[in-house]
């Protein structure tokens, strides 16, 4: 064996060594990056999974025409006003006897939510023949109950640590006990605006705002962004100064800040233009900006990859350029538009910053009804809620941002699924 | 009439504008003696109906767009014009606050109530011109498209060469939807340079660029304590750079390994499974970040220090950066793996040809000769983490604390800026304005960033090709 052959073999065992220590190197990362999306989604996943439920008691409730204030031929406006407050207090009361102390006397009202005078008003409305009888209702459990009901307050701790007091606990063991007390599928979280009561709050107003704003977003950004990307492929002269401008101002918008947009909205659209801030159209004005360079990066690659010989069949046969481009340049390429249309609208879906500057955090209590209307969106709606004290708001921010990650996902498995059914390859 | 319905009018007169376009082709052509059918006819007739749509509707949106835009500033200042001239001397705040008021009041629809003869006059005179206006408007809309609308329409002759004109608007309107990624980013500089011309002439350029220290909150009179905010950026910007470097230092490793591992060892199943989960990192909005870094691991790192003995803040930049990391590793990896796809097999052959081993080959020829690219892709994941805002603004600290010590809370550039602008604002006070300033500082930063990055990527690219 020559010298030069022992010395490289004297040294291959290392070699090899470090040769299987990158390797395991590169894999680790991808370990530790799977471990982090992995965290990131169990923390999200427990904490968010509990608040699909609520807590609801149960009461007795006497509907008498005196306390009321109102009589089965009062007119519907004065049914409205009437003291429900005071038979909830009354069921409360003839509940657990012997309350007193203004601070227990107010703890024991806060067993339910305000929302219960709401609940028992519109059961009147619906039926005022149920003035004078006696009813049994569930009515949604406050926040603190709520909290406690789903194991997050210990009984054991010392009783200044905790937010239930003992004669709290005793008054929960005794509606338990009666079966007074449960937990049931949270439809509040789907059917009700933003509150400032967590067991109140929920997803509706914010989901309805998402998608007013993203019907904006979609109905603006996409004939501008299918326009662009055609006329840069199709029709733009070689060696344009204006056409080399556009396509450096578009790579560098889509690397531009979010935030910086949201400057633009409120120094361009509501300074200047007037138009009216924390609606959904001033949002979808905003996205739009954003998203359109996704979208005509997307449709460009979508419109490129049409064959050329199919064109030029187009022309032969005497189409003009924008016949061929409407007649079937278009057509061909929009599976892969409409893929890049979803995923830019995804991303615009889960947008916050920008909309923090044109008064879209404002708070909405009311479902907006129209693209006019203040209105917040969901990813906002997150940032309000974990952004509130109350530990309830915790899981309910949770529960958002599961509900807004469903949303993303469908949004791109359609893309997924559209580019897989409708891929073509030449 | 309110702009939509104006709107849903017109559009069903543009489609009796082309039916009748359309009708009137055909008719012209068939009065020709001698010819088969409309033969005669230098384009397709429904071509002669997008014609007469497109005469009758493009003047009148535009007309439509233009009042729309500039309806109500020319009102308020009118309204300011028929105010008394010792009103109009006012500040521009006292003024603005007397125009609310009667905007208030001529929207409330219940002028007679008022007691003030003064407003009350300037709410009925703002009230008339609301209603002149929006009269003209609907008038001139209308007359502006019956007008194109018959221009069009007397224009059709089988000579006509309807097709050539609707496919000229048809391109010209393709460049102008082009021309607005051209248009926004001339929105944005002069949305941001504006403003911040005007803070500059509140705060000196210099003690912004060079001050060390930055509380913003000015005083509602001028006597107040601390009447005069210091606006110095010099906290905001290193503390940015404090969380983004830590954003880097855990991002770059493992988005480059990911990326070395993917491309150049992983089997292609594995590579088709693990590519769209890192993605997913990618996908996740930035809020959930947000939370997660608020919620789970602040707490976390803070507790982690204390069971060793150091002070952490609960807001510590490591927090933010180190959740602001995770978020960034798909860029880095995801543009790398591009890259390192793109260097030629040929190299690599040869490197193996002359007995090195795969990681010797990566490590020697195939990074050197796709670092230009990677550095390209660091510099877009750096430009990505000095913009971000959601994470830092639920994770990061508010007070400016000019330190590096990744355990102290810092505040950032886009901190600030969310925190100046959410709230009640007043657009003279150099606090708002400030906002503007920061905004023109982070736009130009990440603007060089992105220059230089995709820079060296397209050179890279004309390398290989």
């Amino acid at each position: 064996m020559s010298n030069s052959t022992q010395i490289i073999q004297a040294g291959l065992k290392k070699r090899y060594a470090k040769e299987k220590r990158f390797r395991l190197y590169g894999l680790i990362s991808i370990i530790i990056s799977f471990a982090f999306l992995l965290t990131l989604l169990t923390s999200i996943f427990s904490k968010g999974l509990p608040a699909f439920q609520q807590s609801y008691v149960k009461l007795d409730v006497e509907l008498d025409a005196e306390v009321l204030g109102i009589s089965r031929d009062s007119s519907e406006n004065e049914i409205y006003s009437a003291n429900y407050s005071k038979v909830i207090d009354n069921g409360l009361r003839t509940m657990f006897p012997g309350v007193t102390g203004r601070k227990q006397k107010r703890d024991l009202k806060n067993i339910v939510s305000t929302s219960a005078d709401y609940t028992l008003r519109d059961k009147i409305i619906k039926n005022p023949a149920l003035i004078g009888t006696k009813q049994s209702y569930w009515f949604l459990a406050k926040d603190d109950i709520d909290v406690f009901m789903k194991g997050n307050i210990d009984r054991n701790l010392p009783e200044s640590d905790r937010r239930i007091k003992d004669y709290q606990l005793v008054w929960i063991d005794q509606l338990l006990a009666e079966n007074r007390l449960e937990k049931r599928f949270n439809t509040v979280l789907f059917t009700n605006g933003d509150s400032r009561e967590p067991e109140q709050a929920g997803l509706k107003g914010a989901i309805v705002g998402s998608i007013f704003t993203m019907l904006v977003t979609l109905l603006l950004s996409f004939p501008i962004a299918v326009a662009a990307a055609a006329y840069l492929e199709e029709f733009a002269p070689q060696n344009n100064r204006w056409v080399d401008m556009i396509e450096i101002n578009i790579n560098n918008l889509a690397a531009v800040p979010s935030i910086v947009f949201g400057l633009l909205g409120l120094a361009v659209y509501i300074n200047f233009f007037g138009v009216p801030r924390s609606t959904p159209l001033i949002g979808g004005l905003v996205l739009t900006l954003m998203t359109l360079p996704t979208i005509i990066i997307a449709s460009r690659a979508a419109i490129k990859s049409v064959p050329p010989s199919i064109k030029e069949a187009a022309v032969g046969l005497g189409a003009s350029r924008v016949q061929t481009l409407f007649h079937h340049t278009l057509p061909l390429a929009m599976p892969g538009i409409l893929t890049g249309t979803i995923i830019g609208m995804a991303q615009a879906l889960g947008e916050t910053a920008p909309l923090l500057m044109i008064g879209m955090i404002a708070f909405v209590a009311e479902v907006p009804g129209s693209i006019l209307d203040p209105a917040t969106v969901m990813p906002v709606q997150i940032y309000l809620w974990s952004d509130s004290p109350e530990r309830a708001f915790t899981e309910r921010t949770s529960a958002a941002i599961m509900v807004l990650l469903g949303f993303l996902v469908t949004m791109n498995l359609v893309a997924i699924l559209l580019r897989k059914k409708f891929e073509q390859r030449w | 009439m309110p702009t939509t319905t104006i709107l849903i009018t017109l559009i069903a007169l543009l489609i009796f504008s082309y039916v009748i376009g359309r009708k009137r082709s055909i008719a012209v052509s068939s009065f020709q003696k001698g010819n088969k059918g409309q033969r005669n006819l230098h384009s397709l007739p429904s071509y002669y109906g997008y014609m007469v749509a497109i005469w009758a509707g493009i003047p009148a949106l535009i007309v439509l767009a233009l009042w729309s835009a500039f309806n109500s500033s020319i009102i308020t200042s009118l309204t300011i014009s028929g105010l008394p001239e010792a009103m109009q001397a006012e500040s521009r705040d006292t003024l603005g606050l007397i125009l609310n008021e009667v905007k208030n009041l001529a929207d409330s629809g219940d002028i007679a109530a008022e007691t003030d003869l003064v407003k009350k006059n300037a709410a009925e005179h703002y009230h008339r011109l609301q209603a002149i206006s929006s009269l003209a408007k609907t008038a001139v809309v209308f007359v502006v498209a019956l007008l194109g609308m018959i221009f069009a329409w007397r224009l059709i002759k089988p000579e006509t060469r309807a097709r050539n004109t609707v496919e000229r608007v048809i391109r010209w309107s393709m460049i102008v939807c082009a021309s607005i990624a051209i248009l926004t980013t001339v929105g944005i500089v002069f949305s941001v340079l504006f403003e911040s011309l005007r803070f500059f002439d509140a705060v000196p350029p210099s003690d912004f660029l060079f001050g060390t220290r930055w509380s913003p909150q000015t005083s509602i009179r001028a006597d107040q304590v601390g009447s005069s905010g210091s606006f110095g950026a010099i906290p905001l910007f290193v503390g940015t750079l404090l969380i983004s470097a830590i954003a880097l230092i855990i991002a770059v490793p493992l988005g480059l390994l990911s990326a070395i591992y993917l491309s150049e060892y992983a089997n292609p199943k594995f590579r088709s499974i693990a590519k769209p989960v890192l993605e997913i990192l990618a996908g996740i909005p930035t809020v959930v970040y947000g939370f997660f870094a608020a919620l789970t691991v602040a707490p976390f790192i803070r507790n982690m220090g204390e069971s060793i003995g150091l002070s952490v803040a609960s807001e510590s930049a490591l927090a933010a950066g180190l959740v602001m990391g995770i978020m960034i590793i798909p860029f880095v990896s995801s543009l790398s793996d591009d890259v390192l796809s793109a260097v030629p097999q040929a190299m690599r052959d040869g490197s193996y040809g002359m007995g090195a081993t795969r990681s010797e080959t990566i490590k020697q020829v195939v990074i050197p000769a796709a670092l230009p690219g990677i550095v390209g892709g660091i510099l877009l994941a750096a430009s990505r983490a000095i913009g971000e805002t959601m994470i830092v603004v639920m994770a990061a600290g508010l007070s400016a604390k000019l330190t590096i010590n990744p355990l102290e809370a810092v505040t950032t550039v886009t901190v600030q800026i969310v925190t100046l602008l959410t709230g009640d604002q007043e657009f003279d006070s150099p606090k708002t304005l400030a906002a503007f300033a920061l905004g023109l500082g982070l736009f130009v930063i990440t603007l060089l960033l992105n220059i230089a990055a995709l820079h060296i990527i397209r050179k890279y690219r004309e390398q290989y090709e």
